[in-house]
């Protein structure tokens, strides 16, 4: 009896840890949700991730490969700077994705910069369903 | 022998008062002076500051430049650099507080005299007293070295420039090594 208190102890914390990582953009999604966007689609969010749009030189074609490169499991490089970027797919850095407050201030700067206005909260939902299944 | 006697004598007392006229302060400012910038760094700073590039160490510019660099993150040479208002006000007063205005460090010090009262330099790759240090360094090295590109990454050839150390023993050029004037 007591072996399988334990047990279930132990199933019952690496689950609770195992949906530690995801709580956060579960968090972000819902705010997009209640901002009047439907579920992130994966998919919509790949294509957008992988559009260039025009930019003023000498960045005249821009897209969110230009800094991140297009396997999200691999370090990406600033294309200004050449500062290496951490990966951002979660499966390649456990540090991606865990904080609502970064995850809007890079989507705010980076569809500023890379698409010249901001994201719409359905743009962001879709784009971070793609990133957080990487 | 008078002679000797007396030149003995006066190094005897130079020596002896060199306590007196260096105190503890004089030595601590004569060791800050031979540095190069404040090492100070901050979590909030780095993260903020540091993502897309190095995060320059405040001594290198006043607190003028700091500020209006400040203001206009929205166009930060080029890229969009904006940050949560309470971030952008915590990050303002660290760079004022610790900007080369009030610091002792040596090259703080030179970076302020090189420029005029009304200069706002928003670059400090444009300060006088840079261009006077890097006027020997020809493009090939720079901007046209692959693994360097600009005169903005410090640290490609200043191994220390993060501790505020600019001196030309930590330099090392990708592709071509040291640096001797």
């Amino acid at each position: 009896m007591k072996q399988l208190i334990l047990i279930t102890t132990i199933m019952v914390t690496q689950l609770s840890l195992a949906q530690a990582e995801p709580a956060t953009v579960n968090e972000v999604m819902n705010q997009f949700i209640t901002q009047g966007a439907s579920r992130g689609n994966a998919e919509k969010g790949k294509s957008l991730w992988n559009t260039s749009y025009a930019g003023q030189a000498p960045f005249t074609e821009r897209s969110c490969q230009s800094c991140h490169g297009k396997d999200l499991t691999q370090p990406g490089k600033h294309v200004r700077t050449g500062k290496l970027i951490k990966p951002l797919a979660p499966s390649a850095n456990k540090n991606s994705l865990n904080d609502a407050k970064k995850i809007n201030k890079w989507f705010k700067r980076n569809c500023k910069w890379t698409l010249g206005r901001e994201c719409n909260t359905q743009d962001k939902a879709d784009i971070l369903s793609y990133i957080s299944q990487q | 022998m008078k002679q000797t006697i007396l030149i003995i004598g006066l190094i005897i007392t130079a020596i002896a008062t060199l306590p007196v006229v260096f105190s503890d302060d004089d030595w601590r400012e004569y060791k800050q002076l031979s540095l190069g910038v404040s090492a100070i760094s901050d979590p909030l700073y780095k993260e903020e500051c540091g993502s897309c590039h190095m995060a320059y160490p405040p001594g290198l510019l006043p607190a003028a430049s700091w500020q209006k660099m400040m203001l206009g993150l929205e166009d930060h040479f080029g890229d969009n650099a904006e940050i949560a208002a309470e971030d952008h006000q915590l990050i303002t007063q660290f760079l004022t507080k610790n900007s080369a205005d009030d610091s002792s460090y040596r090259r703080s010090r030179r970076i302020v005299n090189s420029l005029k009262q009304t200069d706002v330099p928003l670059r400090i790759s444009a300060t006088p007293y840079f261009l006077h240090e890097h006027d020997e360094i020809p493009d090939r090295l720079v901007s046209k070295n692959d693994k360097v590109k600009s005169f903005s990454n410090c640290n490609a050839c200043h191994q220390q420039a993060e501790q505020g150390m600019f001196d030309e023993h930590s330099i090392r050029i990708p592709g071509h090594g040291r640096w001797d004037d």
